[in-house]
C-alpha cells in the first residue's frame, strides 16, 4: 500500500494520544421511574487509534447500546463521550450528521445496502450525500481490496451474504472514516464469509492503519482484535489485549457465569 | 440523493404503478373537461364567426326578451332596399336565421312520422338569399339550393342518421301544420363537423317567411364599400335605422356566443368539479400509500441518515419521489383525458345532452393546468409523510422489524375543530333565507369539506369499534382465517383508517347525492302532480316549446274529450324585468289547472281577464310591486307589441317545478301581444282513448299526448338522467379509492411476508389465506362505508331541510342503507382480488427466510 492511500491522519491521532474515542461515567437508562431500565450503568473507555477493538458480552449486557452511544446514534442519560477531539454528546443534529458524514462509519448485522442501487453506486452513495467527488483510484483499490471489484455493477440481491457485507465494508471505508463501528458484522454471515468480512476488517487496520470498534459474540471473530471489552450487566468487566479465540472463550464463560 | 430517489421509484413500479393511478385519473379527468369544453367551444366559434365570415355589418329588429318562442322585431324589405343604395355599403342580403334566439325553428320530420328532435336541441329553419353566395356561411355537400317553395336543403347529421337523400321528400313542422318539401341538396354549417343534435332546413327566404310566419328579415348581413371600415358602417347604419339593432360582425358573433360561453362555462366548472373530487380522494391515497411506504422504508431511511444524509436531504429525496411520481402520472392523465374527453361526450350523448364537434382542441391551458393540479396534489399529498420520514432516528439503521405506528393525537385534535367547522359552516349555510346565495353555497361547500376531512381526522379513533362490528361476521364464521383478518384490520388503525376515509368521501358524496336526488324528485312529482286534475295533457316534444294554436282546436274535437283547455305560452317584458306569460281561456281553464289562489282572490277573478286583467303569480306581483288590485301596467312582447293590463288577482304555485309563469292573461290579449302565438299545454278531461287524441293530432307531428301520471313522471324523469350522470362521474372517485385499497393490502401483504409464511407453514391453505386478506378488504370497505353514509346523510339533512319550503323532504330508506352497505363489501372484495391472490401464492419458505 501506498503511502496515499492511507486513510488515518497519524499526526492527529498521535496528538490525541492515539485516543481516537474517549468515554467518561456512562449511563443510559430506558423509561421512567419503577420501570427504569439501566442498560449501561457507568462505562468508561478509550479507544485507540489504529486499533482493532471488539466488545463483548452476553445477549442484554449493554454491548450494543455502548456502540450505539459511541457512534452518536443514541444519547447518554449522563456522562459525556469525545469523539476526534470532539463534544458529541452536546451536537446538535446538523454537527451530528457532519460526524457521520466525516468522521464515522458504519456496517450493520444485515448489511442495509440500497436494493435499487448497485454494489458500486451502494459505495459511493455516501459521497454523493456529502456532495464529495469520487476518487476513482481510491475507489478501485477499495473495490479491489474487498474482492467485489468483478460485481460492482451487480444489485444486492444478485449478491451472496458475505459479498453484501463486504460491500457495505467499502461503503463504510470509502469516506476514510477516523473511525469505523462494526454492529455484530457477522451476524448474518456463514463462517467462511465471515473470516473474509473479519479478514477485510483486519487488512483496513493493518495496511492502512483505519480504527475499528467491533460489537460481537462470536468469540472467532473477538480474536481478530487487538484489544477484547468485556461488558455485563451494564459494565465493563474485563479488558483483555489480544487473545486467542480460546482464551475469549474462557473469558466470556467467566463473565457470563458471573 | 436524487439518482436515490428517482431508482427507489423503479425499484418499486408496482406500488409506484398503483399509486400513480390514483394521481391519473383525476388528470385525466381535468384534462379530458379541458379538451372537451375547449372542442365544443371552438365548435360554437366555429358557428357563430362563419356566419359572419364576409360581412361587416349586422343589422337586425332590437331584442327585447330572451329566449322568446316568438322572436324578436324583424327589420323589413324596405330596410335592406335602402341599406342597398347607400354609398358606403358593397353588398348586403337578408336572411331568416336567428342562432341565439328561438324563433325560426322548423322541425324535420323523421320516415316513422315522427319530429326530429334530439331532446331539445335546436331544430333551425333557415332563408337564405343563395344569390348572395358571400353571406351564405353554409357550404353545399351535395345537390344544389333551394329555389322553388317546395324545396329544401337539409343538413349532413339529418341526412345521414335519418336516412334521407337528395331527391326525397321531408315532412317540416313549423308553426302550422305539417308540409312536404323535396329535398334538393345537403350543407353543412361552417366547418363544423356535427352540431351536436341540431338539425337545420334552408328554404327559400319567401318561403321560410310563409312557413315560420316571419315578415321581411331577422338578419340583414352588410359588407362595407371599399375603404370603409366596420365600425364606421356599423355607425353610420345605425343612423339609418335607428330602430334596429346594428352590430359589427366581430360584435354579433361575440354576441351570439354570449349565451353558449356562459353554457360551456357551467360544464366546464360542473366537469372540473369531479376532477377535484377525483384529485381529492386521489391525495388520501398518496397520502397513505407514502405514508406506508416510508414506514416500511425506515431502515433504509435510517442507513441514508448514518452515512452522514442530512434531515433535509432525506425529505428533499422523499419530496423528490414524489414530484416524479406526480409528474409521470399527469402526464398519463393528460393522454388519457384527451380519450376521456370523447367519453364524456358520449356520456352526455347518451343522456340526451347532445354537443356540437370538432376536432378536438389540445389548448396551452389543459396542459399547464393538468400537469400542474397533477405534481402540486401529489406533492403536498407527500409532505406529511415526507417530514416523517426525516424524523426517523439514524438508530432504526441497527435495529430490526419495523416501528410500531402510535396514532396521531394530533390527527385528532384537527379532525374534531374540523367538525365543529364542519357544523358552524353547514349551520351558516341552511338556515336563514340564505340557500342559493353564493355565500351560502361556498359556506355548504367548505362545510362539506370540513366534515370530510375532520371524519378522515378522527377517523382513526373510530376505526376499532367499526372494525369490531363489521368484523362480527368474518370471526363467527370464517375460522381461524376470519379471526385474523378481523385482527389485521385494526393493527395499524391510522393506516385503515385512511384508507377507508378515500372509499367514504365517494360514498359520502354518491349517498348525498342519492338522498337529496330522492327528496327533489318526490317533492317536484307532488308539486306537479298537484296542480293540475286534468286526466290529459298535449305539449309540444320536448315538453317546453310551443305548438300551433290550431292543434287545440283540432283536439277539442276528438271522441270522448268533455272539456279541454288550451294555455299559450312565451316570455315578455313588464317594465325591464323579463316574464313568462301564459294565455288562458277564461272559460274552460278553471277545473283543468288549479290555482292555488291568494290574498281572497277566486275563480271569479278568471272572468275579468275577458276585459283586459291579468292574474299575477304572489312572487313576481312583490317583487315587481305590482300588488294593488286594478294597478295598470303594460306587458311588452317579443317582438315590440304592447298591451295594456290591470292587476286582477294573485295566485301562487309550487316553488319547484311550476307549470305556470308570473303573468296570466286571456288569450286575445296574448296573441295581441305576441302575434306568432303557440300553445304550451293543452289539458283534457273526459274519457278519449290515447290513439283518438293522436288521430287529431295526425297532421301536428311536433306533439305529445301524455296522461296526467305519465306527464308527472316524464317532467321528473330528467332528474334521473341527472341523478345518472352524477353517479357516473362520482363512480370515478370510488375507484380511485378502490386503488388505495389496493395499494394499502398490497403493502400490507408484503410488511407481513414472513407472517403469511408462518400461517402457511403450520396449515393455513392457499384458500383460507386468500380469504384471510379478502375478508381484511371487507372489513375496510365496510368501515369506508360506515363512515362515508353518516357524512352522506348529514350533508343530505342538512340541504333538504334547507329545501324544505319547496316542499323537500328527508326521507331515508331501508334499501339506501343496504345499497351502501353492499358497495362497501363490493369494494373490499374487488381490492383484495390482486393481493389476495399474491399472498396465496407466497413461497412458504422463502417467506420465513424474507428479510
Amino acid at each position: 500500500m501506498t503511502a496515499l492511500a492511507l486513510p488515518i491522519d497519524r499526526d492527529a491521532a498521535d496528538r490525541a494520544d492515539g485516543v481516537v474515542v474517549m468515554a467518561g461515567g456512562l449511563v443510559r437508562r430506558y423509561g421512567e421511574g419503577d420501570t427504569a431500565v439501566e442498560a449501561l450503568r457507568g462505562v468508561s473507555l478509550g479507544i485507540e487509534a489504529g486499533r482493532m477493538t471488539a466488545i463483548m458480552g452476553p445477549s442484554g449486557s449493554g454491548k450494543s447500546t455502548l456502540m450505539h452511544l459511541l457512534a452518536g446514534l443514541d444519547t447518554p442519560t449522563e456522562g459525556k463521550i469525545v469523539v476526534d477531539g470532539v463534544d458529541i454528546t452536546a451536537l446538535n443534529e446538523k454537527k451530528l450528521t457532519k460526524l457521520r458524514r466525516d468522521t464515522i462509519g458504519f456496517v450493520f448485522q444485515f448489511f442495509n445496502l440500497l436494493p435499487m442501487l448497485t454494489a458500486e453506486e451502494n459505495v459511493t452513495l455516501p459521497l454523493q450525500i456529502a456532495g464529495k467527488k469520487v476518487d476513482r483510484t481510491w475507489l478501485d483499490e477499495l473495490l479491489a481490496t474487498v474482492g467485489i471489484a468483478e460485481r460492482r455493477n451487480h444489485r444486492p440481491a444478485e449478491l451472496s451474504g458475505g459479498q453484501q457485507q463486504r460491500v457495505a465494508v467499502a461503503r463504510a471505508l470509502v469516506t476514510k472514516p477516523k473511525v469505523l463501528f462494526a454492529d455484530e458484522p457477522t451476524g448474518n454471515l456463514d463462517s467462511s464469509s465471515s473470516k473474509e468480512v473479519l479478514g477485510l476488517l483486519r487488512r483496513a487496520v493493518d495496511e492502512w492503519g483505519q480504527t475499528i470498534v467491533m460489537v460481537t459474540h462470536d468469540a472467532g471473530a473477538a480474536a481478530m482484535a487487538d484489544r477484547i471489552l468485556f461488558i455485563a450487566d451494564g459494565r465493563i468487566v474485563r479488558d483483555l489485549e489480544e487473545s486467542t479465540a480460546a482464551e475469549v472463550l474462557a473469558a466470556m464463560q467467566e463473565v457470563s457465569s458471573r | 440523493m436524487t439518482r436515490v430517489a428517482l431508482k427507489g421509484l423503479l425499484g418499486r413500479k408496482v406500488r409506484a404503478v398503483l399509486t400513480g393511478l390514483a394521481v391519473v385519473l383525476g388528470v385525466a379527468m381535468v384534462s379530458g373537461s379541458f379538451v372537451l369544453t375547449d372542442t365544443i367551444s371552438k365548435a360554437f366559434t366555429s358557428i357563430f364567426s362563419s356566419a359572419y365570415d364576409h360581412t361587416d355589418a349586422v343589422v337586425s329588429g332590437k331584442k327585447l326578451v330572451d329566449y322568446s318562442s316568438s322572436g324578436n322585431a324583424t327589420v323589413s324589405q324596405a330596410t335592406l332596399e335602402r341599406i342597398r343604395r347607400q354609398p358606403y355599403v358593397a353588398a348586403a342580403a337578408g336572411a331568416i336565421a336567428d342562432l341565439s334566439g328561438d324563433s325560426t325553428h322548423a322541425k324535420l320530420i323523421g320516415h316513422d312520422g315522427k319530429a326530429i328532435d334530439h331532446s331539445g336541441a335546436p331544430t333551425f329553419g333557415f332563408g337564405i338569399d343563395t344569390s348572395q353566395p358571400r353571406f351564405n356561411p353554409l357550404k353545399l355537400e351535395a345537390g344544389r339550393w333551394a329555389m322553388a317553395p317546395d324545396e329544401v336543403v337539409i343538413d349532413p347529421d339529418t341526412a345521414k342518421n335519418e336516412h334521407f337523400s337528395v331527391g326525397d321528400t321531408i315532412g317540416v313542422a313549423a308553426v302550422g301544420p305539417v308540409q312536404r318539401f323535396r329535398i334538393v341538396g345537403i350543407a353543412k354549417y361552417g366547418d363544423v363537423e356535427s352540431l351536436g343534435g341540431a338539425t337545420f332546413a334552408v328554404f327559400t327566404v319567401p318561403e321560410a317567411r310563409r312557413l315560420m310566419h316571419i315578415d321581411g328579415y331577422t338578419t340583414i348581413a352588410v359588407a362595407a364599400a371599399h375603404g370603409v371600415s366596420q365600425d364606421e358602417l356599423a355607425g353610420r347604419l345605425q343612423r339609418l335605422v335607428p330602430s334596429g339593432t346594428v352590430k359589427t360582425a366581430t360584435e354579433q358573433a361575440a354576441s351570439d356566443k354570449k349565451g353558449v360561453a356562459g353554457f360551456l362555462t357551467f360544464i366546464r366548472s360542473f366537469l372540473l368539479g369531479f376532477g377535484g373530487i377525483a384529485l381529492f380522494v386521489g391525495a388520501f391515497v398518496i397520502f397513505n400509500t407514502l405514508s406506508i411506504t416510508v414506514a416500511q422504508r425506515t431502515r433504509e431511511l435510517a442507513t441514508l441518515r448514518t452515512i452522514g444524509a442530512s434531515r433535509r436531504q432525506v425529505l428533499r429525496s422523499v419530496i423528490l419521489e414524489s414530484a416524479a411520481l406526480g409528474a409521470l402520472a399527469s402526464v398519463i392523465g393528460l393522454l388519457a383525458g384527451f380519450g376521456l374527453a370523447k367519453g364524456l361526450s358520449s356520456l352526455f350523448g347518451a343522456l340526451g345532452l347532445g354537443l356540437p364537434q370538432a376536432a378536438p382542441v389540445y389548448a396551452t391551458h389543459t396542459f399547464v393546468v393538468s400537469l400542474l393540479l397533477g405534481v402540486v396534489v401529489t406533492v403536498l399529498a407527500g409532505v406529511v409523510p415526507a417530514v416523517r420520514a426525516t424524523r426517523g432516528a439514524p438508530i432504526a439503521a441497527a435495529r430490526g422489524g419495523l416501528p410500531q405506528k402510535v396514532r396521531s393525537r394530533r390527527a385528532t385534535i384537527v379532525g374534531v375543530v374540523l367538525l365543529a367547522l364542519a357544523a358552524f359552516l353547514l349551520g351558516y349555510a341552511v338556515t336563514g333565507n340564505r340557500l342559493g346565495s353564493g355565500s351560502s353555497l361556498l359556506a355548504l361547500a367548505l362545510g362539506a369539506l370540513a366534515l370530510i376531512t375532520g371524519t378522515a381526522g378522527v377517523a382513526s379513533r373510530l376505526v376499532s369499534t367499526l372494525a369490531w362490528l363489521f368484523g362480527a361476521p368474518a370471526r363467527r364464521w370464517g375460522g381461524a382465517a376470519g379471526r385474523i383478518a378481523s385482527e389485521n384490520a385494526v393493527r395499524n388503525p391510522q393506516r385503515t383508517a385512511s384508507t377507508a376515509a378515500a372509499l367514504m368521501i365517494g360514498i359520502a358524496l354518491v349517498s348525498f347525492v342519492a338522498v337529496l336526488g330522492k327528496g327533489v324528485h318526490d317533492s317536484m312529482n307532488n308539486a306537479i302532480s298537484g296542480q293540475f286534475p286534468a286526466q290529459w295533457i298535449v305539449t309540444s316534444k320536448n315538453g317546453w316549446s310551443g305548438y300551433p294554436v290550431s292543434a287545440g282546436a283540432a283536439l277539442a274535437k276528438a271522441p270522448g274529450v268533455a272539456r279541454s283547455t288550451e294555455i299559450r305560452g312565451d316570455r315578455g317584458l313588464i317594465g325591464d324585468t323579463q316574464v313568462n306569460v301564459n294565455g288562458v281561456d277564461p272559460s274552460t281553464v278553471d277545473g283543468l289547472y288549479r290555482f292555488g289562489w291568494k290574498r281572497g282572490t277566486t275563480a271569479a277573478a278568471l272572468a275579468e281577464l275577458q276585459s283586459g286583467g291579468a292574474i299575477l303569480k304572489e312572487t313576481f306581483a312583490k317583487k315587481n310591486h305590482l300588488t294593488q288590485l286594478g294597478q295598470r301596467f303594460v306587458l311588452l312582447g317579443s317582438s315590440g307589441k304592447r298591451v295594456a293590463l290591470h292587476v286582477a288577482g294573485f295566485y301562487e304555485s309550487s316553488r319547484i317545478a311550476e307549470l305556470l309563469g308570473g303573468v296570466i292573461v286571456a288569450q286575445r290579449e296574448f296573441d295581441a301581444a305576441f302575434p306568432r302565438a303557440m300553445d304550451q299545454f293543452t289539458l283534457i278531461d273526459g274519457t278519449p282513448t290515447k290513439a283518438a287524441l293522436q288521430r287529431s293530432l295526425a297532421v301536428f307531428p311536433d306533439t305529445k299526448v301524455q296522461t296526467h301520471d305519465e306527464f308527472v313522471k316524464n317532467q321528473t324523469s330528467f332528474m334521473n338522467s341527472i341523478l345518472n350522470l352524477l353517479y357516473v362521474l362520482l363512480a370515478l372517485s370510488v375507484v380511485v379509492s378502490l386503488f388505495g385499497m389496493i395499494n394499502t393490502l398490497v403493502l400490507s401483504v408484503w410488511e407481513r411476508t414472513r407472517e403469511v409464511g408462518m400461517l402457511r407453514a403450520i396449515g393455513l391453505s392457499r384458500r383460507q389465506t386468500r380469504r384471510m386478506i379478502r375478508q381484511e378488504s371487507v372489513v375496510t370497505g365496510l368501515i369506508g362505508a360506515g363512515l362515508g353514509l353518516p357524512v352522506g346523510l348529514v350533508l343530505a339533512y342538512a340541504v333538504t331541510h334547507a329545501l324544505s319550503r319547496f316542499g323537500v323532504a328527508f326521507e331515508l330508506q331501508a334499501t339506501t342503507l343496504v345499497k351502501f352497505l353492499v358497495i362497501g363489501v363490493a369494494a373490499g372484495v374487488l381490492a383484495a382480488v390482486a393481493p389476495a391472490r399474491r399472498a396465496s401464492r407466497l413461497n412458504v419458505l422463502a417467506a420465513l427466510q424474507y428479510e
